[in-house]
């Protein structure tokens, strides 16, 4: 769709729609991924943003829509294909999700021995391993509600690291963390970013998406109306939706006073 | 004959049916989790049409009084089916069955308090729904249903006295022999009642224990 031809994408997810009680939420989305590249989707709040994002590993199931794997079409409707492509396909949540009644490295253990069959010994090595690349080897131990956020997201982001995935998808994996804890988080994105980790990311950190995104996805009331390099859509002068859009958002952030009008 | 020594002369006799008791209890209890269990996971998580039939399992065995099951089982459907059990034997599946119905209610509402991003956060790994749900779902459900599976115990408990109507020699049984023999109706009654008194509460302190031991690092037990 955007970029050279010659390469075969890793991931590519095409018209994708969604309804949800008789409305369409997603609208005709698709994207794209090849090697190194780290897409971020942004837009306003109802978009349809974490929809897409949803549907691409299919926790939600799009309606429309088909979904490739480098070479391989996915079958959704196969239950083993499914497991094949959300293994695949890592996922970072808002809210973390880890699980609550295993520690820390037991959380990036578990799906390690249940899916990938390792032995219990090659788990629990490998989940050290990945602890330690996201500078929390010293907390293996710690159950998740003796985490703060940032901790827990990083943990969040080894168990899916550690499965190998060819894509990695976070959905506003710093928006549920206290100011002071975005950035630990956000050091290790981008430290995967330099590390030519392949991300879709939904994010509201503009400045931040600025600096690893390879092209920009603008996206409002459920279709993806713009896109580009955040250089073309973001430069100073530039008329575009998201220049308009991030311009609001930095206002907001500034911590000005006056109103924002509509 | 002296108060005291009418509860000595009975007493081995009903500790007798205390055994019989807590094996129904532990039989019951047992049948009622590995059936309850699956019927929770399934209400919440299977096809509609599975769903529905569990509800009506449900739906029959809370809504029928236990005593009125116990017969309709053993003089009817039992006899029906050809299932040749002794007393004990039956009293332990109906009461297995009717606390199935129970113990699944409080799993589910354990399921669901769940928050729907642990089973996504499986998914998300590739895990099957069949593993998320006994890896990462009924690990945590199972521990927050202990306050309310300690209370199926004791209701439990004190329901098998019922089975006494099929002349299940247990404690209610025994103690009503002896004091319709004896005529020493007040202490034989306050003794039995004092055995059911103790394995109440032995039990309910065992998964009190239980509840603290699991509880996962974290959290605590107390509310405080």
């Amino acid at each position: 769709m955007h970029t050279p031809a010659s390469e075969t994408p890793i991931l590519r997810a095409e018209h994708f729609s969604k309804y949800l009680g008789g409305r369409k939420i997603l609208d005709d989305c698709s994207i794209c991924m090849h090697p190194g590249d780290v897409k971020v989707l942004i837009g306003p709040s109802g978009a349809g943003k974490s929809t897409f994002l949803q549907c691409i590993n299919c926790l939600l199931e799009p309606d429309e829509g088909e979904i490739w794997l480098g070479e391989k079409q996915i079958n959704v409707k196969n239950s083993k294909e499914l497991c094949y492509l959300r293994q695949h396909v890592g996922m970072i949540f808002q809210d973390f999700n880890l699980f609550d009644h295993l520690c820390a490295q037991d959380n990036v253990a578990l799906a390690l021995r249940k899916v990938r069959g390792m032995s219990k010994q090659d788990a629990l090595k490998r989940a050290k391993e990945e602890l330690a690349r996201v500078g929390l080897a010293d907390r293996a131990s710690l159950f998740p509600a003796q985490l703060s956020g940032g901790q827990k997201q990083r943990v969040a982001i080894a168990r899916a690291l550690a499965m190998d995935p060819t894509v990695l998808l976070l959905d506003e994996p710093t928006s549920a963390l206290d100011p002071e804890l975005v950035g630990e988080v956000l050091t290790v994105i981008r430290d995967l970013a330099s590390h030519g980790m392949p991300m879709i990311m939904v994010t509201h950190q503009m400045e931040f998406a600025r600096a690893v995104a390879t092209e920009i996805l603008f996206m409002e009331q459920g279709q993806v109306i713009e896109h580009g390099a955040p250089d073309d859509l973001l430069a100073p002068g530039t008329i575009s939706r998201t220049q308009d859009f991030c311009t609001r958002l930095c206002d907001l952030c500034s911590g000005d006073t006056g109103r924002i009008e509509e | 004959m002296n108060v005291f020594s009418a509860i000595i002369e009975a007493l081995p006799y009903i500790l007798e049916g205390t055994l019989v008791t807590i094996l129904l209890v532990v039989g019951a209890l047992s049948l009622g989790f590995c059936i309850g269990v699956p019927m929770a996971v399934g209400q919440v998580y299977a096809p509609m049409p599975i769903a529905r039939l569990i509800s009506l399992y449900v739906w029959f065995f809370r809504g029928v009084p236990v005593l009125l099951l116990l017969f309709l089982f053993y003089y009817g459907i039992f006899g029906l089916i050809g299932l040749e059990v002794s007393t004990i034997g039956a009293s332990c599946l109906v009461l297995g069955m009717t606390s199935a119905a129970y113990q699944s209610q409080i799993f589910r509402g354990a399921i669901l308090s769940l928050p729907a991003g642990q089973l996504k956060a499986g998914r998300a790994l590739g895990m099957r729904d069949g593993q998320s749900i006994i890896h990462i779902i009924l690990p945590q459900a199972l521990r927050l249903s202990i306050p309310g599976w300690s209370n199926e115990y004791s209701i439990l408990l004190k329901d098998s006295a019922m089975c006494f109507a099929l002349g299940t020699p247990e404690i209610m049984a025994r103690t009503h022999f002896v004091a319709s023999r004896t005529y020493e109706h007040l202490p034989l009654y306050i003794t039995a009642g004092l055995i059911y008194f103790a394995i109440t509460f032995a039990g309910v302190s065992m998964l009190r224990r239980l509840e603290r031991k699991v509880r996962i690092p974290g959290y605590n037990t107390s509310g405080m």
